[in-house]
């Protein structure tokens, strides 16, 4: 009987493995978690299950029975510690190795830590990946104490929302001229801004943290790049991830922003495939590595297909979600190689939609309170269709109606 | 324990038994009910988590919120009147017995 082995039990993984069975695979299925729970649902955990607003047995994304009927063996709290290519073995961190056909690596990412010469080794400086990270900073989060939030991403800027909404002094440092550079122009930057000020958050955006030092009274002093200094009484760092990747390097597969996969998910050795955040696949004549569930979800599921010779090439079609506030922010295509924003007012107050271009080609919208906007956005970035620029700027032209470019070059 | 009893696709019936609480869509997630994906984990993001409530139950149903309406308009083959979001559903004692049917596809 033959038998696969996925590492990594996190939303790729546990998708991946669900996918082998719903295809009809019918030999030995290992899934493999460092962490010692099942697989759960990570977007949560800086956001509702943070909040206080969602309970653990909610986070999981199968229950126990779920493994047992699929008989998809998962084995949790084991670090895998070595991939031999050859034998096609996986020794575990007790020793023991386990011999597969087939291994799927969908081992995710994990988050930059601050260097310890910065204070990152003091016992209140926190990460937001995992459960226990979150397990072990919930009691921090009380009303009137104060946190610094390093860095002005999609996950700095949720917990700097779930700390304001519960009463606590937030201070956001991004050391980039501005919050969400990475990821989303200046008008998005600017709203969800204007959003976190009026609750009460601080930003300090192109200024670094130096460092942090404990005060007499067990308080972190943060030396700021601008020369100032803000006392807390706790850190949460959201510096980004970095794909999980020792395996495949100490198993001599090719790496390249990632594990590089072909649009099959398979690597540079025939029989291990990757999937989700750790893997980097072709997209556009180049190569893209995605930080996202619908991503991880998606990709799993073509490459199980592909392990079971069933496969046909992925196509992303990524779409990211943030809930900050009362605001969710929805997210179709990726502007990458954007010239041009335009600006949607929504239906409603509190809703606006920002379509970025690159020539008259759409390639994303950032939707925020507008699921309408996202939801058209995406069907035609989908599709391959470009709604002309000023049909969109103008809120008269009812979505479903917009003219697109398309069409009149035709 | 509410009982909800959902109609697969392909007509075969599964009965899921939650807590009140959870939402629609979790206890089809915990049934291993096929059809829902509900990729979002129930952030009201994705419309893929879309049912057909039993006619004799829609009028039991909370209305749905202006997001959930917005989001159901784009999911495949709306019914105007029986058409939800499960993860905006959630369940309580009033709703024991609920009958669900699942879409054959969530676009």
């Amino acid at each position: 009987m033959s038998h696969i082995a996925v590492i990594g039990a996190g939303q790729a993984g546990s998708a991946l493995a669900a996918k082998l069975r719903a295809l009809g695979f019918d030999g030995r299925l290992t899934l493999i978690g460092a962490e010692p729970v099942a697989p759960y649902q990570r977007p949560p955990l800086s956001k509702k299950y943070m909040a206080g607003d969602m309970t653990l047995d909610r986070l999981f994304l199968r229950p126990q029975a779920f493994y047992d009927e699929n008989r998809i063996d998962l084995v949790t709290g084991c670090q895998v510690e070595a991939i031999d290519p050859e034998a096609m073995t996986i020794r575990m961190a007790d020793g023991a190795a386990i011999a597969a056909d087939q291994i799927a690596l969908t081992t995710g990412a994990d988050p930059i830590r601050l260097p310890a010469a910065m204070g990152g080794a003091l016992p209140r400086v926190y990460t937001m990946r995992s459960l226990a990270d979150a397990d072990a900073m919930a009691p921090e989060f009380t009303a009137g104490r104060r946190v610094l939030i390093v860095g002005g991403g999609y996950v700095g800027l949720e917990a700097a929302a779930v700390a304001a909404s519960r009463g606590l002094k937030v201070t956001l440092v991004e050391m980039a001229p501005r919050i969400l550079a990475r990821v989303a122009a200046q008008e998005t930057a600017d709203w969800i801004r204007a959003v976190h000020v009026a609750h009460g958050v601080e930003f300090r955006e192109g200024c670094g943290l130096q460092g942090l030092t404990e005060t007499d009274t067990g308080a972190y002093a943060a030396a700021l790049s601008d020369g100032t200094t803000v006392t807390v009484d706790f850190v949460v760092c959201g510096i980004g991830v970095r794909p999980a990747t020792a395996l495949a390097e100490g198993a001599g597969l090719t790496l390249d922003n990632g594990i590089a996969v072909d649009a099959f998910g398979r690597t540079s050795h025939p029989r291990i495939f990757a999937a989700g955040d750790c893997a980097s696949f072709p997209w556009q004549g180049g190569r893209i590595r995605l930080e996202s569930v619908p991503n991880a979800i998606d990709q799993a599921e073509a490459t199980a297909a592909s392990m079971l010779g069933q496969g046909a090439p992925y196509v992303a079609k990524p779409w990211f979600w943030s809930d900050q506030y009362d605001v969710k922010l929805q997210i179709a295509g990726l502007n990458t190689g954007h010239d041009r924003v335009v600006v949607r007012p929504g239906d409603k107050p509190g809703s606006q939609s920002h379509w970025y271009y690159r020539g008259a080609t759409l390639l994303a919208v950032d939707a925020m309170n507008d699921p309408r906007a996202y939801m058209t956005g995406k069907r035609l970035i989908e599709a391959g269709h470009s709604p002309l620029p000023e049909a969109v700027a103008d809120p008269a032209v009812a979505l479903k109606a917009l003219p697109l470019a398309d069409d009149l070059a035709a | 324990m509410i009982t909800v009893t959902f109609t697969a696709p392909d007509g075969a019936e599964i009965a899921a038994s939650a807590r009140p609480g959870l939402t629609l869509m979790e206890a089809a997630r915990d049934a291993c009910v096929p059809g829902i994906l509900a990729e979002c984990g129930g952030a009201c993001s994705c419309s893929t988590c879309h049912v057909y409530i039993d006619p004799a139950w829609t009028a039991k149903l909370p209305e749905a919120e202006e997001m959930e309406v917005d989001l159901l308009d784009f999911a495949v083959e709306v019914d105007p009147e029986t058409s939800r979001l499960s993860c905006q559903i959630t369940l309580t004692p009033e709703l024991d017995g609920l009958r669900v049917r699942v879409p054959a596809r969530q676009g």
